[in-house]
């Protein structure tokens, strides 16, 4: 395609093509991510049957959950080039706001939500300010605020302690699940909803005389989308209960994909989303181009923490309870972990938010399968770490080879 | 004589203790290319990041259209239609030729981004400049040759009507087709009625394209001259030694 003639169609072949190139030229999008599931998955299920069962599956979801949230705040920080240690003690903090508002005072569920949420706004907030206003590496910034936040839970619950939080709505959200016909409702929403933003998309386009992709692919696209929803919500809609009937798609999940199609339309389809690539990828030519690139930074900081508080509720949910290790010990890792996996840089300028949700899936895979093994905490944590060290070889080898035939 | 769009009246900028631009005057002539030459360190860049307002300016006047304007950010330099190519190329690698050309300025529908009304302007934007190289408008401009990086920098200075576009050492990395290319690019701003300035050490591409020489030496405009009635080698002495008969500075003072 040149720029003058502009045909009205890019031949599926080119698009192939296009792609193998891009692979090659380092590019590998959610390759490394998918291969890993799909080989995992196979190993797991042929030492423990038990792991490809439909019981499993739920409790894969709301295990990885509380990571994939935490990671999909956390893509913002990596998108800038900087990072957020602190993310996993903030979700600490937050849950913790959000128990003793709703325990010790005796707020309605919802009021203690949004004190977690603002408390995860303000902690960005001050992150973020002291990145982009006095300059301070993030690393330092957040560092300093993971030691802290891990005090503040401490000082607010005391050594030792436990708020038990009974409130049954927040308990639901990881513990209940939707009714069989409204996981197929939602499900038939999402494609429907999917198939026409591409047809939009592509018949604006056409209607301008600008290169659209073929019909062929755009219907692939929707059928993978179609049956990769439609396989999940039938696996969940079966029995998995032992003695009483259990089935539907948790609660988590639609409050997941809503996540994910939010910050999916920012990043992509707003010109926020695309300042924030700006300043991942050249700070300085943004700067020039008039983007307020302070205002960008701290606008990042701001939805990590808030996400962070969004796990931090989906892990009490779970948990039914907040302790001082909410938030703390391997949630951070994991949570950087399933975004790098997911294929985000840790160099900046290159992530979408479906990579929390690919390298969650891997993470919470390893956690679980491993578990299913009989192996302990010790192994885990190796394996986990050796996975995300993988992962973050794989960004920079590809990032290199991206230098060297000049993709990226 | 025509009135100069962009005008300067003793600009000085210095850096903490170290003072970069004394006292310096510069036009620019819509329809024309204004080379502005000078050594290594003489203070091109910094009078353009001037200009455009990514350096505020110590103390001078700033003319535009015959209008005295302050010019702090370079959204203002932007809304007056003052565009900047700069030296070290503002593109970013991970974004596409087309988010790059609206970086800052993308088009909307609402609330979210008008990405075909981007795609249909840039592309007449790129072939208004007959700019034919380019495989696909949705590349990211990482996986450009230096010349075409250039051509997208400098198609992203005229997608906004802009009256005044300025190209700091646009050639520097380029060999000689690409060179060409971008200089033949370079007057083609100019006979559209832009007023264009170029900075560039070759003096032969100086010479080949300009209407007019501004020379800096140490941080003083030296001499703004018309190419026609200048030889080459008076403005090498400008560059080197401030001075060529009776042109250029007297003592170190201004010109
Ligand atoms: N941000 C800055 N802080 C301090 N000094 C600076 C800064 N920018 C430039 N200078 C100094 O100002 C002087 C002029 O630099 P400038 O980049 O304007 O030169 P130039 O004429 O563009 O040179 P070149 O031909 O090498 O590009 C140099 O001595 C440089 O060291
Ligand atoms: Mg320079």
């Amino acid at each position: 395609m040149s720029v003058d003639t502009l045909p009205q169609k890019v031949e599926s072949q080119a698009i192939v093509k296009e792609y193998v190139q891009r692979v090659r030229g380092g590019d590998l999008g959610a390759l490394p991510a998918i291969f890993g599931l799909v080989v995992l998955v196979g190993v797991f299920s042929v030492l423990r049957p038990i792991f490809f069962s439909p019981g499993n599956f739920a409790n894969l979801l709301t295990q990885g959950a509380v990571y994939v949230v935490i990671a999909m705040g956390l893509i913002f920080v990596l998108l800038l080039g900087e990072i957020d240690l602190s993310a996993g003690f903030a979700s600490g903090v937050c849950a913790v706001v959000m128990s003793v508002t709703l325990v010790n005072v005796g707020v309605p569920w919802y009021v203690a939500i949004l004190a977690a949420m603002a408390t995860g706004v303000v902690i960005g907030l001050i992150l973020g300010s002291l990145v982009a206003k006095l300059g301070i590496p993030s690393f330092v910034v957040t560092l300093a605020a993971f030691i802290a936040f891990q005090g503040v839970v401490l000082l607010i619950l005391g050594q030792g302690n436990i708020i038990s939080v009974r409130d049954q709505t927040i308990f639901a959200i990881s513990n209940k699940n939707l009714p069989p016909w409204l996981g197929w409702g939602l499900a038939a929403a999402a494609v429907a909803g999917y198939a026409a933003v591409q047809l939009v998309q592509a018949r604006n386009r056409s209607k301008r005389g600008l290169a659209i992709a073929p019909p062929l692919v755009i219907g692939g696209r929707v059928a993978a989308v179609a049956l990769v929803i439609g396989l999940a919500v039938y696996v969940l809609n079966l029995d998995r209960g032992r003695a009483i009937p259990l089935m539907g798609v948790p609660i988590v999940v639609p409050v997941i994909l809503f996540f994910l199609l939010l910050w999916t339309f920012v990043l992509r389809r707003t010109a926020f989303g695309r300042h924030i690539y700006a300043v991942g990828g050249n700070a300085e030519a943004a700067r020039r181009a008039g983007i307020p690139v302070d205002r960008i930074k701290i606008a990042c900081f701001v939805i990590c923490s808030f996400m962070a508080s969004v796990g931090g509720v989906l892990a009490v949910s779970r948990a039914a309870s907040v302790d001082p290790n909410t938030g703390g010990s391997n949630v951070l890792l994991f949570s950087v972990g399933a975004a790098v996996i997911g294929g985000t840089s840790l160099f900046g300028g290159k992530g979408r938010a479906l990579d929390a949700i690919l390298g969650g899936a891997v993470v919470a895979v390893v956690e679980n399968g491993m578990g299913l093994m009989g192996y302990g905490s010790g192994q885990k944590f190796v394996v986990t770490g050796s996975v995300l060290l993988l992962a973050a070889s794989v960004d920079a080898l590809s990032r290199k080879r991206a230098a060297a035939t000049g993709h990226r | 004589m025509t009135t100069p769009v962009l005008e300067l009246r003793g600009i000085d900028k210095s850096f903490g203790p170290v003072q970069v631009l004394h006292d310096v005057a510069f036009s620019a002539y819509p329809g024309e290319v204004t080379a502005l030459v000078g050594d290594n360190g003489a203070g091109k860049s910094t009078l353009v990041k001037c200009i455009g307002g990514i350096y505020s300016i110590d103390s001078g006047e700033y003319y535009f259209e015959g209008n005295s304007v302050t010019v702090s950010s370079p959204r203002e330099a932007a809304a007056l239609g003052v565009e900047i190519v700069y030296q070290d190329l503002a593109l970013c690698d991970n974004l596409d030729i087309v988010q790059n050309m609206f970086l800052g300025r993308e088009r909307k529908s609402g609330l979210v981004l008008d990405e075909a009304t981007m795609e249909e302007m840039a592309a007449k934007t790129l072939a208004g400049l007959s700019v034919r190289t380019v495989k696909s408008l949705r590349q990211h401009v990482s996986s450009l040759s230096g010349g075409q990086r250039q051509t997208v920098a400098i198609a992203k200075a005229v997608l906004w009507n802009s009256k005044v576009v300025i190209l700091d050492e646009p050639t520097a990395a380029l060999g000689v087709a690409q060179t060409a290319q971008v200089l033949e690019l370079v007057r083609q701003l100019a006979d559209k009625g832009l007023a264009v300035v170029l900075i560039s050490h070759n003096l032969n591409d100086v010479f080949a394209v300009s209407d007019r020489i501004a020379a800096l030496y140490l941080g003083r405009m030296a001499a703004q001259v018309k190419a026609s009635e200048v030889t080459h080698s008076q403005v090498v002495e400008l560059i080197t030694s401030g001075r060529s008969g009776t042109l250029g500075l007297t003592n170190g003072s201004g010109s």
